[in-house]
């Protein structure tokens, strides 16, 4: 009951005022109470604390059990400094050494990096999850800006999982996109602290929640929704896009200023429409062999044989029209395609054999296949194939070099 | 600005507009040149939808002399705003209105884009429908070519019809060299340096391939893809590959 304890209570009234001048008032005063009387009267731990602060509207408040249980914690000591005392002040437990800490404050700041990791990790276990799931069915994160998306609710989301490089954004699970919070409060509300991971595998959880990944207008909007993929989300899309207008005239997209970005909102009508892309982003139906147009560097030759009658055509209809066309039968779509995954080696990967990876890929584990994977995934990644190919044939090489040498 | 909008007597050393456009709220409207709304072929039709509009006109033009009790003057004030909202969306797509509009643009006065990827670019008013009292004002970014919500409830509550829903898109048809990058930082200020000049005939700069650069979130669960999101933005690219595509192939004619 020192005066050590004491200070972490104090600079925590001062934190609280400085935040809010008026309303906590009284909050650093039930704590006082508490570890004056340290009686059972007082409620207000340090977690409960720190998650009614301005600006951590955001966090949940993690089981004291989850951090009391050192595995959870692994690797995080390296990454907090002052890591006992920071222990000792989430968990409310009496500081046993008093004379090592040289400022509270600093100890209040390692306590706060060690609630946010902890709280990184704990929001993907499956308490944790029901605990924001809680928070976002009452919309305490807020809903997303844009327009179309029609206020659906968003998640807190980090860029990355290392503290001090980012503050929280938010994403919305029905554009697919990261968003600034709207107020300046959550600027110092650092990324890691929610992960990259959270909002994604929040929403692999609560399918419920998560809108499909098509959209048809002609839905009846009262009928139950039914996601024919069951991995999928099952929720109803906001699918709408922004038509630009002028005079109520769509603008033509040959207009240097005409639209460009209608393709990151857009949605299939059904499901199956998806299936018409492969896993490299190319269409189905249209001839492999984008390597040798993106080599040859010749550009010439495919846009001649592109025909002016149905680029004419397009130039009305395109947009709202592309669902209903046909997959494109043209050699230059894999242009765009190859520019986007160069990676590909030529001829290592059959064009079939991506065709038959991605529905079997959709139909297992929803979460991660080989197909989606842009991590180590030899089988998915030709270049890396290759790149083993030529290795087992240095090997070879070496192999006979040294049954050449055992022979001489 | 409160006294004054209480203070009705004559006393203003502004002009109504300057008061309008001081007062809080009314941060993305832009100033009318008097002679515009002095020529009265711009303000054809406006006399069907406002009522009182002779009043409301003299009560913008400060031509209102006349004394009438709080109540009646209080319904002008809205009479005279609304007025004053109309004459603003004809007005912004003139060449002198775009320009004016182009300063604010500049200033980011609409406010920046809230995505993420956009990087703070600068957002312009637009309206969803042309005709009053149907939905509040937007904001149109040029870099994702999406529509937001204003972020304060103050300016969430301005007619979008006041904007029209054509401005931004005239505005960027202009002034071409406005248009935002796909990437990297917006350069409003520069007002398109870096970039080939493309003024008036809209030859040189080509946003045929714009859209491959531009940037977009993937989400991730430690680190992998998540398959049905992974699986629409794939569909999502390769339409875009599309038009690029189809795009270039109109250049090149």
């Amino acid at each position: 009951m020192s005066r050590a304890h004491n200070l972490p209570s104090s600079s925590r009234a001062a934190a609280a005022q400085m935040t809010t001048p008026v309303d906590d008032h009284d909050v650093p005063h039930e704590y006082d109470d508490r570890s004056s009387e340290n009686s059972e009267q007082s409620s207000l731990t340090w977690i409960a604390w720190f998650c009614s602060i301005p600006g951590h509207e955001y966090f949940c408040e993690v089981a004291e059990e989850f951090i009391e249980d050192d595995f959870n914690l692994t690797g995080l000591n390296s990454m907090v400094p002052f890591w006992k005392e920071a222990m000792e002040m989430v968990l409310d437990v009496e500081p046993e050494d008093t004379l090592k800490i040289p400022d509270v404050s600093i100890v209040e700041q390692s306590a706060e990096v060690l609630y946010g990791l902890v709280h990184q990790r704990y929001i993907l276990t499956r308490a944790g999850l029901q605990a924001m799931a809680e928070k976002y069915e009452n919309g305490q994160f807020g809903a997303c800006p844009r327009v179309y998306c029609q206020s659906c609710p968003v998640l807190p989301c980090g860029r990355t999982d290392v503290p001090g490089i980012e503050t929280v954004k938010l994403y919305c699970p029905n554009c697919h996109d990261l968003y600034t919070p709207p107020s300046s409060r959550y600027q110092s509300v650092d990324g890691a602290f929610f992960g990259t991971t959270f909002p994604h595998l929040f929403f692999q959880t609560y399918r419920e929640l998560a809108p499909a990944s098509y959209y048809n207008p002609l839905d009846p909007p009262d009928q139950t929704f039914v996601n024919p993929n069951p991995h999928g989300g099952q929720k109803r899309a906001s699918g709408d896009v922004y038509v630009p207008k002028i005079y109520g005239f769509r603008v033509s997209e040959r207009a240097k200023s005409g639209p460009r970005m209608r393709w990151l909102r857009l949605r299939p009508t059904n499901p199956d429409e998806l299936d018409q892309v492969d896993w490299r982003g190319r269409w189905i139906g249209s001839d492999d062999g984008y390597e040798e147009d993106e080599e040859d560097g010749d550009n010439a030759a495919p846009m001649e044989d592109f025909d002016p009658d149905a680029g004419e055509d397009d130039d009305e209809e395109s947009e709202e029209e592309e669902e209903d066309d046909a997959p494109p039968v043209n050699e230059p779509m894999d242009h765009g395609g190859g520019r986007r995954r160069a990676v590909a080696a030529p001829g290592v990967v059959e064009p079939t054999a991506a065709r038959d990876a991605s529905p079997s890929a959709s139909s297992s584990s929803a979460v991660h296949t080989p197909a989606d994977t842009h991590v180590p995934s030899p089988i998915s990644r030709p270049g890396a194939k290759m790149a083993y190919a030529q290795d087992v044939g240095a090997l070879a090489d070496a192999t006979a070099r040294f049954v050449r040498v055992g022979v001489a | 600005m409160d006294e004054l909008s209480t203070g009705s007597d004559s006393a203003y050393s502004n002009s109504w507009i300057s008061w309008f456009l001081s007062s809080k709220g009314n941060e993305y409207f832009c100033e009318i040149d008097d002679d515009y709304i002095l020529d009265r072929f711009n303000l054809t039709g406006l006399n069907t939808e406002v009522q009182n509009y002779s009043q409301a006109y003299d009560l913008i033009t400060d031509n209102f002399d006349e004394e009438f009790p709080e109540e009646v003057r209080a319904s002008l004030e809205v009479q005279a705003r609304f007025l004053y909202g109309l004459i603003h969306a004809r007005w912004i797509i003139t060449s002198r209105g775009l320009a004016k509009m182009l300063e604010k643009y500049k200033k980011a006065d609409f406010g920046r884009c809230p995505r993420v990827l956009c990087q703070q670019q600068p957002l312009l008013p637009v309206g969803l429908t042309d005709v009053p009292y149907e939905k509040s004002v937007k904001l149109y970014c040029g870099r994702c070519e999406d529509l937001y919500s204003p972020k304060s409830s103050r300016h969430g509550s301005i007619d979008g019809a006041y904007f029209g829903t054509s401005f931004p898109h005239m505005l960027f048809l202009v002034y071409p060299h406005m248009i935002p990058p796909k990437v990297g930082p917006p350069d409003v200020a520069g007002a398109g340096r870096g970039r080939p000049e493309a003024e008036g005939v809209g030859e040189g700069v080509s946003t045929a391939g714009a859209a491959i650069k531009a940037e977009r979130y993937h989400p991730r669960i430690f680190g992998f893809q998540v398959n049905e999101i992974a699986k629409l933005q794939r569909w999502q690219e390769a339409h875009r590959d599309r038009q690029v595509l189809h795009l270039e192939a109109l250049e090149q004619e």
